[in-house]
């Protein structure tokens, strides 16, 4: 079980720090918190015309909120807003279970190996948290 | 050889990811020996009825279990009278009564309340907010290299304009015992009551309330072999019979007219609306087990497992512990695994059937205090057994490979 939810992608995402920066022209920056655990991320996303022209985050938390965030940032990084949305939403149903088709998961590229999460309930909250926090960025910002 | 404890709690039996369960998680709450879940079965099988209030004979036995319970707890930490004991539903809604009816009644604009940085989110947020309802100042009190009360805080900080010392007896992360006694008196001398957080030493050392001569303390049944949803409050009966009503309504009341009530003596004043008296049940069983076991052994057990999980974890270079260089310390180890989030470490651990809480265990200015955002904790109950240990060892040496930093 562990060794499908810790892979080497996941150890790797978690430690990367390309992501972990902050934009010199961020049009929105956004907190996401889990209070019941304490992860923390302040994600900052730089859009014009309606493209996600960069993203980044800063933060603390667990190897799989941290490697979420990152997996997120790579995804939706050149996208359109209304892109950016639908793959959220992918990864959300995703993680809770509801589409568990691979093909359908593809489009998720890396973000796909998050995939077994859904197993484990309690750290469902973890692999969500930048996905959440993306989806607040773009409701209190249209 | 320790008394086999396991036979009296099923649970601790089971298995948990295909691995026999190492449960060190009971700062968060115990398991219920046999004993205890028979007699909340054997109340609601045999003895319901709503209690105080009929005057047919189930009542009468309702009534019974809940008073008799009373005059028990009363007995286990040494009240004079079981009119000091008031029912409520955990040691959160204990220290919010205290807050909500003695805080909002004795405060005034200047005066002060002192707790200390290691206390749980239930022994600080009630005193932030009362705090700000009555323009009083919350002061801290904070803690020394070895993770105790700075003495220097605290004789600076407890001054005349303290009317309030709320402070947990036992850290619920870092395991360390307060000297309660010695904090009441210097309390005392300054003419503040002290509350005393007992929701980690009530179940784990001998507590009389009359010899720390505490004014207020509160405690949680679950964390002591009893069922969630039973929790006690102790108040000296003057102080509390000079109390507003914290919740009000139905069996705490004496004449109720349109406009006006007047309020039942103590301890129903604070006991509104039909009580938990399964939940009695049950907390009366387990102050019977405890006893039987007695807190000599309980401590002897603890202290045992508690050394050997931290000589072990030192051994290993990348744990860091917290807290566990005192002397002073019950049955709590909370640690860190160098680049490995705490999160990330009980999965693991999980994953090899131990238990152990992950987080900021509700004590978040603490975590802010240590610098770190979140610590794993491991907690010791006297039916722990070395082998536990032993497992909690074996998984910690595991968790760096699993996450490919081996």
């Amino acid at each position: 079980m562990l060794e499908n939810i810790y892979t080497e992608l996941i150890a790797e995402h978690s430690q990367s720090r390309e992501n972990r920066r902050q934009l010199e022209h961020a049009t929105i920056s956004e907190r996401g918190h889990n209070p019941s655990c304490g992860d923390e991320i302040t994600l900052e996303l730089e859009i014009s015309d309606g493209v996600i022209r960069d993203a980044a985050f800063s933060g603390d938390g667990c190897a799989i909120s941290q490697a979420s965030t990152d997996m997120m940032i790579d995804l939706l990084r050149g996208k359109t807003i209304d892109e950016a949305k639908r793959l959220a939403e992918l990864f959300i149903d995703m993680i809770h279970g509801d589409i568990t088709d691979d093909d359908e998961l593809a489009e998720l590229d890396e973000a796909a190996a998050l995939k077994n999460i859904s197993t484990m309930p309690a750290r469902v909250k973890c692999a969500t948290l930048a996905w959440h926090t993306f989806n607040q960025c773009v409701t209190r910002n249209p | 050889m320790n008394k086999n404890f396991l036979e009296d709690f099923p649970i601790l039996r089971t298995q948990m990811n295909s691995h026999p369960l190492a449960y060190l998680d009971n700062s968060a709450t115990t398991q219920k020996p046999e004993s205890v879940v028979r007699s909340i079965c054997g109340y609601y099988g045999g003895c319901n009825a709503n209690p105080h209030r009929g005057v047919y004979e189930l009542s009468q036995k309702s009534t019974k279990v809940y008073e008799d319970t009373r005059r028990k707890v009363a007995k286990f930490i040494n009240a004079k009278s079981a009119r000091e004991i008031i029912f409520t539903k955990n040691a959160t809604e204990s220290l919010n009564l205290v807050a909500y009816s003695y805080g909002l009644s004795n405060l005034e604009p200047g005066d002060e309340i002192l707790i200390t940085i290691a206390e749980h989110h239930s022994n600080l947020v009630p005193w932030q907010i009362v705090a700000r309802a009555k323009g009083a100042k919350l002061n801290y009190v904070y803690l020394t290299a070895d993770g105790n009360l700075s003495q220097a805080d605290i004789d600076a900080k407890l001054t005349p304009r303290t009317k309030i010392l709320a402070v947990t007896q036992i850290s619920n992360v870092l395991g360390l015992v307060n000297d309660v006694k010695t904090l009441a008196a210097k309390a005392h001398e300054v003419g503040a009551v002290i509350v005393v957080d007992g929701s980690q030493s009530v179940p784990h050392i001998p507590v009389d309330v009359q010899n720390l001569d505490a004014d207020f303390l509160a405690f949680s049944g679950h964390k002591m072999l009893s069922p969630m949803g039973i929790g006690v409050l102790y108040g000296k009966q003057k102080i509390l019979d000079a109390m507003p009503p914290f919740l009000t309504g139905g069996d705490m009341i004496e004449y109720v007219t349109e406009q006006e009530t007047t309020f039942a003596e103590l301890p129903q004043k604070f006991e509104a609306g039909t009580q938990n008296v399964g939940g009695a049940a049950g907390l009366s069983a387990a102050i019977d087990y405890l006893q039987n076991v007695g807190f000599d052994e309980i401590s002897r057990i603890e202290s045992d497992l508690t050394t050997l999980a931290i000589s072990e974890l030192k051994k290993i270079p990348y744990v860091e512990l917290y807290g566990c260089d005192a002397p002073n310390k019950v049955g709590i180890v909370t640690f860190n695994i160098r680049d490995v989030h705490p999160h990330d470490v009980a999965t693991i651990l999980d994953a090899q059937g131990v238990a152990i809480r992950a987080g900021h265990h509700c004590a978040q200015p603490l975590m802010k205090f240590l610098g770190v955002n979140a610590t794993c904790r491991a907690s010791f109950y006297f039916y722990n057994t070395r082998r536990d240990v032993e497992q909690l060892i074996d998984a910690v040496k595991t968790v760096r490979g699993v996450m490919h930093l081996a």
